[in-house]
């Protein structure tokens, strides 16, 4: 496999603040490659660096064999984005706003027809093609904004936050699409979310990326593995009574409440829920007490100590987020 | 040639947007003729008869001033367009495709003039349906003036505004700029009987010479003696104010993010 993208100490500062920390990562062509991380990680800032809308600090990186601070127009040309805030012409038909591009990007005349009529066919918006774009709702606008990156066939395409604010049902709508499109494309596609779901069902590698930097990489069954064992969950009347048993009895670390309910990451799961009961059963009292493999949020917590919190994901503002509540 | 269709493609979507907006247009017939109307009328009955050009009624007189003012609003404008692009985002979808900041600027701009022309030319019909009297040679031969001027307001509109964060700012800017360069332009008097010094700002006003051009394509002989330079001086002065602007307007395309 030959790496379509690769960043070399690739870094971003705004006034003092280092958005993006000397970032060396590379993607494979043909994978769908995420980064997942909280509001703020430097997702878009990474992006938009590799999409030439914003200069590195220092550092640079490599798409499809052309330098993002020497080359841009190459790199625009192997690039198709679709922007975490709606970027589309609403008072254009959809038709409309694919021909845009399409002259945009230099897609010939010729083919130009054919190209958007098979891929309006692909996201399922042939029937609507001629509406205005304000009359659509937002799962049918993220939808043409894929079509859209699509067009002019690019090499890679970038997702920054592809389903952000759309209810579950789109969201995997959306996915499978995103999948659809690559195969049909045979493109390497990058994403930016904060979901973990969407990490997990839809990439083949993720990289999980906090204040501008790295923290892991891998598929998502290794990064589980890094974490060696099984998180237990213990729903109990009182949750720091729960904490300092499983803290000075068992000697277990990183016990921790989320959503009122405690977890903990253990080695071998199974015969360490007997001992959980019995140490507890004299002061508290346990509701339930279960088992699961470690998801995302558990990696994530691991390496940073926090959790994601996807629940308080920042909107987007001003007249996007106008835009956006109006389709739900 | 992929710049040639980029810059097209911006055009063509200005004034397609541009044709769509019905209020904007229909809107547009109003200012002119209230100026034309109860300016134009009002002010000449208390002239009463003692007309500045003689052979020309005062309504006469400000009809190219009116075309002139009609093209600096709406051309100021029209950089309204790059505000609501940056809001709703579709600006990067621009920024970011493989065309130059040249081709992007040029074509937005050159389109947002085609709009303003085509309001500049609902002024002329009204001016008719006034009973102004323009044969069509008259007519073909101010729509290029009426481009000319344009391209330059345009682009100041455009340089403005990219510049800008927000409309409530935009519209701040704007009435600074508007209503000074057209009450110095002449467009509703001749400048020649204004004092001294007025007459000096008004001479370094550039929209002074693109009211003078339309008076002498309009007006023709009546206003010949009045002029304030010759109809190619005019053309001259306008265009070397176009160039000036574009390259500007480039510069502060190519540095937007
Ligand atoms: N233009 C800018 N000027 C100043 N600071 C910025 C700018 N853009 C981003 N930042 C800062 O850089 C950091 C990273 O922002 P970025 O938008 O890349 O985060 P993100 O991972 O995309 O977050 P989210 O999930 O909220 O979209 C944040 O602290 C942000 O405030
Ligand atoms: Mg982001």
């Amino acid at each position: 496999m030959t790496n379509i993208i690769e960043t070399f100490k690739l870094t971003k500062s705004f006034n003092g603040l280092t958005a993006v920390d000397k970032l060396d990562i590379s993607v494979e062509s043909g994978e769908i490659f995420a980064l997942l991380g909280p509001n703020g990680a430097g997702k878009t800032t990474t992006i938009s660096m590799l999409c030439t809308i914003l200069k590195p600090t220092s550092g640079t990186a490599k798409i499809n064999g052309f330098d993002i601070v020497k080359e841009p127009m190459q790199v625009r040309k192997s690039i198709g984005i679709v922007f975490q805030d709606p970027s589309i012409d609403d008072r254009l038909t959809a038709r409309e706003n694919l021909y845009m591009h399409a002259n945009l990007y230099g897609v010939p005349a010729s083919e130009q027809k054919n190209r958007i009529d098979s891929i309006l066919k692909l996201v399922e918006l042939e029937d609507r093609a001629d509406d205005l774009m304000r009359t659509y709702s937002g799962g049918m606008r993220r939808r043409l904004e894929l079509a859209r990156g699509l067009i002019h066939y690019p090499k890679v395409l970038f997702l920054d936050e592809p389903t952000l604010g759309l209810d579950p049902q789109t969201r995997d709508h959306v996915w499978k699409y995103i999948r659809g499109l690559k195969e049909a494309h045979d493109i390497t596609v990058v994403l930016t979310t904060h979901y973990m779901d969407e990490a997990d069902k839809l990439s083949d590698r993720i990289a999980i990326m906090d204040y501008g930097k790295i923290i892991a990489l891998g598929t998502s069954d290794k990064l589980k593995e890094t974490l060696e064992g099984d998180v237990i969950i213990i729903k109990a009347n009182n949750t720091d009574g729960v904490i300092s048993v499983l803290t000075e009895k068992i000697g277990l670390s990183g016990a921790h409440v989320i959503n009122g309910t405690v977890e903990v990451t253990v080695k071998n799961g199974k015969s360490m829920l007997p001992r959980i009961v019995m140490a507890t059963k004299n002061d508290i009292f346990i509701e339930s007490i279960s088992l699961r493999e470690p998801n995302l949020e558990d990696v994530f917590l691991h390496y940073t100590g926090r959790t994601i919190r996807a629940d308080s994901s920042r909107e987007p503002h001003g007249i996007a987020a106008i835009q956006r509540r109006k389709i739900r | 040639m992929s710049e040639l269709r980029g810059f097209y493609t911006l055009w063509l979507r200005e004034v397609k947007r541009y044709l769509r907006d019905r209020v904007r247009i229909v809107s547009s017939f109003f200012q002119p003729l209230l100026w034309l109307v109860i300016f134009g009328v009002g002010i000449g009955a208390s002239l009463r008869g003692a007309v500045p050009i003689p052979g020309l009624t005062y309504q006469q007189l400000i009809f190219p001033g009116i075309i002139g003012q009609t093209l600096l609003f709406t051309s100021m404008f029209m950089g309204i367009s790059v505000i609501w692009d940056k809001e709703f985002g579709f600006m990067k979808e621009i920024l970011v495709a493989p065309i130059s900041r040249v081709s992007i600027f040029l074509g937005k701009m050159i389109g947002d003039s085609t709009d303003a022309l085509i309001q500049g030319i609902i002024v002329i019909f009204l001016g008719l349906a006034l009973g102004i009297n323009i044969d069509p040679m008259t007519f073909l031969a101010s729509l290029p003036i009426m481009l000319l001027i344009t391209f330059g307001l345009v682009s100041i509109g455009l340089t403005i505004a990219s510049f800008m964060g927000s409309l409530e700012s935009f519209g701040a800017i704007q009435s600074f700029i508007n209503l000074p360069l057209f009450f110095l332009s002449g467009a509703l008097f001749q400048i020649q009987s204004l004092p001294g010094w007025m007459q000096d700002i008004s001479k370094a006003n550039p929209l002074t010479y693109g009211v003078d051009a339309l008076r002498n394509v309009i007006l023709g002989a009546a206003w010949q003696p009045f002029q304030v330079q010759p109809l190619f001086m005019d053309i001259a002065i306008v265009g070397a104010f176009d160039v000036g602007m574009i390259i500007i307007g480039t510069w502060a395309f190519s540095r937007m993010k």
